[in-house]
């Protein structure tokens, strides 16, 4: 019997009584929420993936009408916080006419905000194609389509990867804030346990547990498709 | 209607003022004790010692691994069982200097590996400590590699200050959500909410940019 229970008076004293059994009858709903997580979070990078391939198509010319606002865009996500942006969008949405469910607008958000970051990646992966691959393609009397399809891409592709998987990773882990506009994804799980039956240890540590597994499942495959491309990890040698 | 809205946000200047000033000192207080503690762990964990460095390893493995927000409702609401009671304020302190310490130690590790091992041999010829090693052929060198990714770790930092506000601590964020309330304009709120964080912290990606692209420079000059 410690003290500090003695002290605070509390029948329910979370850490000495740790309540698997209550884990286990909440089983069913942490189930939904981490697939709920798992949906949304595809759903989202699908997004993600086309919003930062069209950024990074613009940030790319050479034009100012394009490359402008698309760094703009970019610059004003990175400079912002994710919370920020997702009450702007649940607040300010219905303000344009837009009322949309919670979880529409978090996968919005998620996209919007993860686009920037992708936008980057690929237009670091283009840019790292050595210049002489484009001037033999431009010798070898390719067109612009066919230097970007057949020469740049395919070697752009292979460095995008897994640099794309981190920004999954980070976008997974994002998701949870989407609890805070009461979408009923892994965490808001975990607050339904902590509210319901004051049970914030068996909630929060549970999911965390989920959270890590989602984590390790994605690191893994970033690892493994660094091997499958023949990618070196970045170590300098002598 | 745009001006009567503006002219009812004006009301909550000293709010948004309050609210920005603790996004700052609660950002600025995690990022030096952060940047402490991660550089310390980053030490630690290339120093040879195994257990250490597994401990710290699967430490940084569990912070990079879990939301941020889970983090901190655990602090928040888990730390009291042990007696240790929190304010909001202490809690997104702990939990912010906790991540920029995880998120450091790896910048600080990566930092000391790309340091050639020639250099520290020529240094224990010298008879040089471990300590004098460290801190005057070491760590100087890994500068070069750490800086840039610092300044940008310190965006992340401030950035995630703002889901803080999810334990009620009156932020930045949670002003907007306040006024938000009163003032049913979203766009314009989270408009100037994000404004502030942009003044804040746009100076510091810039910053993180022209490092690098010293950096790489100054790297160049070395491999020719």
């Amino acid at each position: 019997m410690s003290t500090a229970s003695l002290v605070s008076g509390t029948s329910f004293s979370m850490l000495e009584n740790f309540s698997f059994r209550t884990i286990v009858e909440y089983l069913p709903l942490f189930g939904q929420g981490l697939v709920t997580t798992v949906w949304l979070s595809a759903l989202s990078f699908a997004g993600a993936l086309a919003v930062g391939i069209v950024l990074a198509a613009m940030s790319l010319q050479r034009g100012w009408l394009f490359r402008v606002p698309a760094k703009a865009y970019i610059d004003a996500v990175r400079a912002t916080p994710l919370l920020a942006q997702l009450y702007f969008l649940y607040f300010g949405l219905p303000h344009l006419g837009f009322v949309l469910p919670e979880l529409v607008v978090g996968i919005l958000a998620l996209s919007l905000n993860s686009g920037a970051y992708v936008a980057e990646i690929i237009r670091a992966g283009i840019l790292s194609i050595p210049r002489g691959q484009v001037e033999a393609g431009v010798a070898s009397g390719m067109t612009y389509v066919q230097r970007m399809r057949l020469v740049i891409l395919p070697q752009a592709f292979k460095v995008t990867i897994p640099p794309l998987l981190g920004q999954a990773i980070v976008l997974v882990k994002d998701s949870a804030l989407l609890s805070l506009i009461s979408v009923s994804e892994l965490t808001r799980a975990g607050q339904l346990l902590a509210s319901d039956r004051f049970m914030p240890a068996e909630g929060f540590i549970t999911i965390a547990a989920f959270y890590l597994l989602l984590y390790y499942g994605l690191k893994g495959l970033a690892a493994l498709s660094g091997r499958w491309l023949g990618l070196q990890p970045a170590r300098s040698s002598t | 209607m745009i001006w009567q809205q503006l002219q009812s946000l004006v009301g909550s200047y000293p709010l948004a003022l309050r609210g920005l000033g603790v996004t700052v000192v609660l950002s600025l207080i995690s990022l030096v004790l952060g940047t402490l503690l991660g550089f310390g762990l980053g030490i630690l964990r290339t120093g040879g010692n195994r257990l250490i460095s597994a401990a710290i390893g699967a430490w940084v493995d569990l912070i990079r691994g879990t939301p941020f927000l889970v983090q901190i409702f655990l602090i928040f609401f888990i730390l009291p069982e042990f007696g240790i009671e929190l304010d909001a304020f202490t809690a997104g302190i702990i939990a912010l200097t906790n991540l920029a310490a995880c998120f450091i130690c790896e910048i600080v590790v990566a930092g000391i590996r790309s340091v050639p091992t020639g250099q520290v041999e020529a240094a224990l010829a010298s008879g040089l400590s471990r300590w004098q090693r460290m801190r005057q052929v070491v760590l100087p060198q890994a500068m070069r590699i750490v800086l840039p990714p610092l300044v940008g770790q310190y965006v992340l930092l401030i950035k995630d200050s703002s889901v803080v506000s999810a334990i009620g601590l009156t932020d930045l964020t949670r002003v907007g959500w306040l006024v938000v309330q009163r003032v049913p304009n979203g766009l314009l709120v989270f408009f100037l909410v994000g404004l502030g964080y942009f003044i804040v912290c746009y100076p510091l990606i810039m910053l993180a940019r022209r490092l690098e692209r010293r950096m790489g420079a100054a790297h160049g000059e070395v491999q020719l």
